[in-house]
């Protein structure tokens, strides 16, 4: 189990950033992604793995409408 | 096309005043237009150092006399009511995106409260460089009359007027090839418009132009919201004009030339870096959310019951952009705005109505209009989209409301509540968009269901309660209204801090106040209600001084620094914010910091609120809103989202949904809710100030300094 934006999700062997954020459908542009307050660069989302017990944040900057 | 010699020869003048322009000096000529078209009386006023100091501008004028011209039972069509036009100190400057908007104010036929609307155009600008920081007009006219500005030469005029159009599109075109000496000279007129519907609906809106010299037409920009249109027709005014003539960037003769323009340089640089990876607002506009709105559930489909839908790529931006946006570069609505999301399509021919065969220019479409005209009612046609688009903008209606007001009914059509003797034999079901054409097209007449639409859901809940023996409960629960104005084009239902957003607001539940969706809902960065009633505390204030200003919001929010997920508060902007400090202390001279800013707000935003009270409106009672916003009315709209609904009902009530029907469990989870709202209203009034009531303590006026007699007298009677 990972935590996003500090509610579970099920974990899964070799879950990557762009993997979970296809999972979460999660296809806004505007976004930072941190893996334990660390942030991930964009170009890296398809490399970095997410450990279980990972505490991820998706961050979408959009206050506006 | 038209003989503007002849129609400007039926001119009957029946006022005329002279005056010397005033200079502006640091933002402000600290003198205001009345014009009052009852009794044909032109006059200017003097802005007072208190009002300059508590209500700053724009909005806050607007407001302060609305309160002045008005009594508490004073009703939207009575000669009193005003209708107030306000840049603000920053409006007209050209350096930094965005300074170009007016605040229009008056008491709203839809919510029986003042109503304000943030538009473009270059009215605004042109009326403070023609020596005003407000216009007021007063009165109801005889006969259909223009009022004409002229910044230059000092002029005013009320005219009688009966031969130009109504509708939009075409008086703009009219009065400015009247008033223009020559093509070039067209971009220094501006007019303000309505439309043939607003002569009957109270969703009528006002158009406000500028001149596009590259095309070569007029383009309308619309103060949408509440009703204004059908104001200013009840006054019989056909349009007011301005010429300002000798636009430049230091007009405002600002304290601080530099901090102006260094603040103009970052953000124009940001927006060449950074627009074409973030919000795409120089291609396509707000348009660009529509598919994020799908994808994240939120887009309203068939009047907010769902979030998404299947044929929702029909309408995604690109393929606006692709079919139909004819320009190859950015534009904007007023100099220097590089974010420039005005969109327009050229040569768009007309299917149906009036002006079937014509080829138009129409300026969109906005998300809101996408979403309202085409998903909310099931509509996934592009060319319908911008045509219904065309006509409510001509017409002058309001996207927005008729976008819901007509999803509503098609819901009572497709539910049996209405039938089609009701509808005058349209076939009302969600997706028919030659019908909703139709409905446009009878209101601009009056006639017909149409004239029916245009009264707004509130009306017409009533209507079918006493016409068509609907059930009222249930019709206040899908009927998205509140305090009489329709639910702007976002769905609610899984975010409560957007339900505040829409409830805990002073006109109505349009999104300009907060919109906190993502925030709430996905980033989760709000979870307590504490936590929510903060958000809706400030965004609310932060947003109100956009409506100070004379300043569009989109460039605080629709383009961002590289660095700013770095900051302590990415959701605010922290680096737009000190912009904005910038810009104010650079026009005016003043030294004030983010604080101060949202202080100047909370006094404008308070003073509204006891506005309201003082109509015995402006109460906890009104901020409730219906349940559709809230959560699952209906067994489909249940089932559609069953896993999710069943696992919050474990997680957050544990209550466990096994054997249990869809009936039986919406009853479950709509308590939980509307008790949830309760909660959010509680603590958000505490966090305004606020008694449990709503009503703004005495207290709480006197630390933000509006301890105004006339406002204590209000909040008296409610302690
Ligand atoms: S961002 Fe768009 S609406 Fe705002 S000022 Fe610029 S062009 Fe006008």
């Amino acid at each position: 189990m990972i935590k996003v934006n500090t509610k579970d999700f099920e974990w899964e062997e070799g879950l990557t950033v762009q993997r979970l954020l296809d999972k979460k459908k999660y296809t806004f542009t505007k976004i930072i992604v941190k893996i334990n307050g660390n942030i991930i660069n964009k170009e890296d989302y398809d490399s970095t793995i997410i450990n279980d017990g990972d505490d991820v944040k998706v961050i979408h900057l959009l206050a506006g409408g | 096309m038209f003989d503007v010699k002849s129609i400007k020869a039926e001119h009957k003048l029946l006022a005329e005043y002279t005056y010397e322009p005033a200079k502006l000096n640091r933002g402000y000529t600290d003198k205001t237009l009345y014009v009052n078209i009852g009794e044909n009386q032109i006059k200017e006023k003097n802005v007072s150092k208190e009002m300059k100091e508590k209500f700053i501008g724009g909005k806050g004028y607007g407001l302060r006399y609305l309160w002045d011209a008005t009594k508490p039972d004073t009703k939207w069509n009575d000669p009193e009511n005003e209708i107030v036009i306000a840049g603000g100190p920053l409006c007209g400057i050209t350096q930094y995106p965005g300074a170009g908007k007016s605040l229009v104010v008056t008491i709203s036929p839809m919510t029986d409260l003042v109503i304000d609307s943030n538009v473009g155009g270059y009215f605004g600008p042109f009326l403070k460089f023609s020596g005003f920081d407000a216009m007021e007009i007063q009165g109801k006219a005889e006969k259909d009359i223009i009022i004409y500005i002229n910044g230059n030469d000092g002029k005013i005029t009320i005219e009688e007027a009966p031969l130009e159009a109504i509708d939009g599109h075409v008086i703009s075109e009219q009065l400015t090839e009247m008033y223009a000496d020559n093509e070039e000279d067209k971009k220094n007129i501006s007019v303000i418009s309505a439309g043939t519907a607003a002569n009957h609906a109270n969703i009528g809106l006002l158009n406000f132009s500028f001149y596009d010299l590259r095309r070569g037409v007029t383009r309308l920009k619309q103060a949408g919201r509440g009703g204004i249109g059908r104001v200013f027709r009840d006054k019989k005014i056909k349009a007011v004009v301005i010429k300002f003539k000798g636009t430049k960037g230091n007009l405002n003769n600002p304290a601080d030339q530099s901090l102006i323009n260094k603040a103009g340089i970052k953000l124009h640089k940001q927006i060449h870096d950074y627009d074409d990876v973030q919000c795409r607002m120089r291609q396509i506009g707000t348009a660009n959310i529509i598919e994020v709105m799908d994808q994240y559930d939120l887009l309203p489909v068939h009047n907010y019951q769902y979030g998404n839908h299947p044929d929702t790529y029909k309408i995604a931006s690109n393929v606006f952009v692709e079919k139909f946006i004819t320009q190859g570069m950015p534009d904007g609505c007023w100099f220097g705005c590089s974010l420039s999301c005005a969109k327009a399509a050229d040569k768009f021919e007309i299917q149906t109505g009036p002006y079937k065969g014509h080829l138009v220019t129409v300026d969109g479409p906005e998300y809101e209009n996408a979403a309202g005209l085409g998903a909310n009612c099931g509509i996934f046609d592009p060319r319908l989209i911008l045509e219904a688009n065309f006509y409510c903008d001509t017409y002058g209606v309001d996207t927005i409301s008729f976008g819901t007001i007509c999803a509503f009914a098609m819901e009572c059509y497709e539910r049996g509540i209405i039938d089609k003797e009701a509808t005058g034999g349209l076939d009302l079901r969600f997706g028919n968009g030659l019908a909703q054409l139709e409905l446009l097209h009878q209101m601009s007449r009056g006639e017909g269901f149409g004239a029916k639409i245009g009264l707004g859901v509130k009306k017409l809940k009533e209507i079918f309660v006493k016409e068509h023996g609907a059930d009222a409960d249930f019709l206040n629960e899908i009927g998205m209204e509140q305090k009489g104005l329709e639910v702007s084009e976002y769905l609610p239902k899984e975010s409560l801090a957007q339900q505040g957003g829409y409830g805990l607001t002073n006109k109505g539940p349009q999104h300009d106040e907060a919109w906190l969706i993502f925030m709430d809902m996905v980033n989760n960065q709000i979870p307590t209600f504490e936590d929510k009633a903060e958000a809706l505390h400030y965004f609310p204030m932060f947003r109100t001084w956009f409506g100070l200003m004379g300043l569009c919001k989109l460039p605080w929010n629709d383009t961002s620094p590289p660095d700013n997920h770095l900051t302590d508060e990415p959701a605010k902007m922290p680096e737009h914010v000190q912009h904005y400090v910038n810009l104010y202390n650079g026009v005016t001279g003043s030294s004030i910091d983010k604080n101060e800013l949202i202080l100047q707000s909370e006094r404008v935003y308070n003073f509204q609120r006891v506005f309201n009270i003082r109509r015995g409106k402006g109460l906890r009672k009104q901020d409730a809103m219906p349940y559709r916003a809230m959560g699952p009315v209906t067994i489909e709209e249940y089932e559609s989202r069953q896993e999710r609904y069943d696992q919050q009902l474990v997680e957050l009530l544990g209550y466990n949904p096994e054997g249990k029907t869809t009936k039986e469990k919406i009853k479950v989870m709509k308590e939980y809710r509307l008790d949830q709202y309760e909660k959010l209203t509680d603590a958000v009034y505490k966090r305004r100030g606020w008694t449990p009531n709503g009503v703004p303590t005495k207290e709480h006026l006197k630390s933000i300094g509006m301890d105004l007699p006339e406002l204590f007298e209000v909040v008296d009677k409610h302690m």
